[in-house]
């Protein structure tokens, strides 16, 4: 009996023990992302650079569950009930789109989870909807298209015509531009969103007298875009942010993109040790150049991994301010957060080029230094 | 505004009527001849612009991505016909969308994991890029026009099909009355097949055009079909004629709408809210000249009157 009896609980004791470690060494991440349908391009670089720097970093207490929003908010929003509710997740991540975002976030601060932002950046978040536990790791969304304006003006366009398609990230992203450029506007237009055919657009930029083209058009609408205008015959000079120039769409459209400038946090030539081991060891596993969206994610991970050297999630406080401090070697060299856990970081501006059969990006300035946002002062934490 | 940017416009919604025209033109005749509602019409317009993009990334050559384009629409569109159509037309409209709609995602998955998840590259060859410029001054894409002209061949090769050829008294008899053409001794299910390839061809073919101004990527086909639905709703279902007239209309009213909608809210509104009112309700042109054609004729302009 009692040979027994000491055995079931030594048994009881080895497996409370083992649950104990587990459940102060194991790490539990969710990630909600974007894997199918057209925007897959971008969740699979988030994707694959946050594996690439959890593997890199030799921690194997991580544990990343990795689900496909199919870029539905109602998805993303099950999605996210399951992971805190059954999964336990510790730390959520990933999410593509401001529309999903806006729908995940808030909840998922409120239920005391730590959210960390490898892409959207919805100005509600940055402002009055600013929570201690969001953290932004890519930039809020006007700060491209600001950069953009300031490009413009150090070009020296006085009279640019400006388009967006039509939905809330549109309308900020040439709210942005308007933001910091100074010149004329020779025309505004909202497109419709998904549209795929712009020659109706470039008639009208021809007839404009616009000395200078500002457009945001996020995947395919930029190749179409970019295409058509290519072979438009009209040659003003075209800025815009990063989203229609990255690695994953530049090969799509080819020659029609070169000499064009866009505005990035990220380049694959910013030059310093982290980005230049990130650059090639991306290459080396999955066989292509990294995108923004891969550093986005290769710098949302070490983030991540710094704060955990410093202590767990369920120490909250200790935690948020090892986030905070935001320790770690970014792929962009300087990086700190704001009042709203926001990325403070230089923007650049880029010229896009080809290099044998690839095309890709080479920095030519910097755009903004150290800039901010300026949503920050609606920020009460 | 000056009538260069007026006239530049028209080609422009030309353009892109004519192209919608031979998306339309095969999901007309399927529905009108099988009674098929075929929601993967435009995964068939997809697979010829994928295939387009590799036997152009391949060969170098347009006009083999062109062949390649159709015949690879139509394998597929056989296939499907002969796999999972073929049970589908006695059964009612709601099994055929359902199954139909499925196959949207099989294809649309397919094609991911056989491509990747990125766009591909396709481009307009070399003889046809860049601009011309037409009498009276206007500079005009070339690729453009030879679209224009393309869709009006094809147009007026399915019209001399459809009015001049055995196949297309059968296809036209097989429209007003099923049954009776089977009991005449016309081979039904190859006909169907026939139409099915032809349809898928076509939409395979536009595919190839359109992909080389714009962009090779899973999912390129939805918003297309749903334009399609518009123009032969427009048009009266199964009449080709209806199809060619009703892309048109389409294509014209979505661009001039763009155009003309913000400039005319402009008169009495500040431009800010001009500009975004009229985008609104360019979007909607198309949908509410769909509705007033109902209204007028409730079987669309070339109909069959029931």
């Amino acid at each position: 009996m009692k040979l027994k009896s000491l055995i079931a609980a030594s048994i009881l004791g080895l497996t409370a023990g083992g649950a104990l470690a587990d459940g102060h060494g194991g790490i539990k991440v969710g990630m909600i992302t974007t894997l199918s349908g057209g925007g897959a391009g971008l969740g699979i670089d988030v994707r694959d650079g946050f594996m690439l720097a959890i593997a890199q970093s030799g921690r194997t207490d991580i544990d990343v569950i990795i689900e496909d929003d199919q870029q539905k908010p109602d998805v993303a929003v099950q999605l996210a009930d399951k992971m805190i509710q059954s999964d336990q997740v510790d730390v959520m991540t990933g999410i593509i789109w401001s529309n999903l975002a806006m729908a995940v976030v808030p909840s998922a601060v409120a239920q005391g989870k730590f959210y960390l932002s490898p892409n959207a950046g919805p100005s509600q978040l940055a402002g009055a909807g600013c929570h201690q536990n969001y953290f932004n790791v890519a930039w809020q969304n006007d700060n491209l298209h600001e950069a953009a304006g300031a490009y413009a003006n150090t070009a020296g366009y006085a009279n640019s015509f400006i388009l967006a398609p039509n939905y809330p990230a549109g309308q900020d992203a040439l709210t942005g531009y308007k933001r910091m450029y100074e010149g004329e506007l020779a025309g505004e237009i909202f497109t419709e969103l998904g549209q795929t055919d712009y020659a109706a657009e470039i008639a009208q930029i021809r007839a404009s007298g616009a000395d200078s083209v500002f457009f945001f058009l996020p995947g395919g609408m930029g190749i179409s875009f970019l295409k058509q205008y290519a072979d438009s015959g009209v040659d003003l000079p075209v800025v815009g942010p990063a989203f229609s120039f990255d690695q994953g769409i530049l090969q799509a459209v080819g020659a029609a993109a070169l000499g064009v400038v866009n505005t990035s946090q990220w380049s694959k030539d910013i030059d310093n040790p982290t980005n230049a081991a990130f650059v090639e060891s991306f290459q080396a596993e999955y066989g292509r150049l990294p995108s923004l969206y891969a550093s986005q994610g290769f710098d949302t991970a070490n983030l991540l991994i710094s704060a955990l050297e410093v202590a767990a999630p369920a120490d909250a406080d200790a935690f948020r301010a090892a986030l905070k401090a935001a320790d770690f070697d970014s792929t962009r060299g300087d990086f700190a957060f704001g009042p709203n856990n926001h990325p403070i970081q230089d923007i650049y501006a880029r010229e896009v080029i080809q290099e044998g059969d690839i095309f890709t990006n080479r920095i030519i300035g910097v755009a903004l230094e150290d800039h901010g946002d300026v949503y920050a002062a609606d920020c009460k934490m | 505004m000056s009538a260069i940017l007026i006239i530049e416009q028209i080609l422009n919604g030309l353009q892109f009527g004519v192209m919608l025209f031979l998306m339309a033109a095969g999901l007309t005749l399927i529905f009108g001849v099988m009674g098929l509602i075929n929601l993967a019409h435009g995964s068939l317009y997809m697979i010829g612009a994928f295939a387009a993009a590799a036997v152009a990334g391949l060969t170098g050559s347009f006009l083999l991505a062109l062949v390649a384009a159709m015949a690879a629409a139509a394998v597929a569109g056989v296939l499907v016909e002969v796999v999972v159509i073929r049970r589908l037309y006695a059964t009612d409209h709601l099994d055929q969308v359902l199954a139909t709609f499925a196959l949207i995602l099989i294809f649309s998955e397919g094609t991911r994991w056989m491509f990747g998840s990125f766009p591909l590259f396709l481009d307009i060859p070399d003889y046809l890029s860049g601009p011309v410029t037409l009498p009276g001054g206007i500079q005009y894409p070339l690729y453009r026009l030879v679209l224009i002209g393309a869709g009006l061949a094809v147009a007026a090769g399915l019209g001399l099909l459809i009015t001049r050829t055995r196949i297309g008294i059968q296809i036209r008899a097989g429209e007003n009355d099923r049954e009776m053409i089977a009991a005449l001794g016309v081979d039904i299910s190859r006909l169907y097949t026939l139409i099915f390839m032809l349809g898928a061809a076509l939409a395979g073919l536009a595919g190839a055009l359109v992909g080389a101004i714009q962009s090779v990527q899973v999912g390129m086909g939805e918003p297309v079909l749903i334009l399609a639905f518009v123009v032969i709703v427009i048009g009266g279902i199964g009449s080709i004629k209806g199809a060619l007239v009703g892309a048109l209309l389409v294509g014209l009213t979505d661009t001039l709408g763009g155009i003309f909608l913000p400039e005319l809210f402009k008169l009495f509104t500040d431009p800010a809210t001009a500009t975004a009112a009229g985008a609104s309700l360019a979007s909607m042109a198309i949908y509410i000249l769909m509705g007033a054609v109902l209204i007028w004729r409730p079987t669309g302009l070339f109909g069959a009157r029931a």
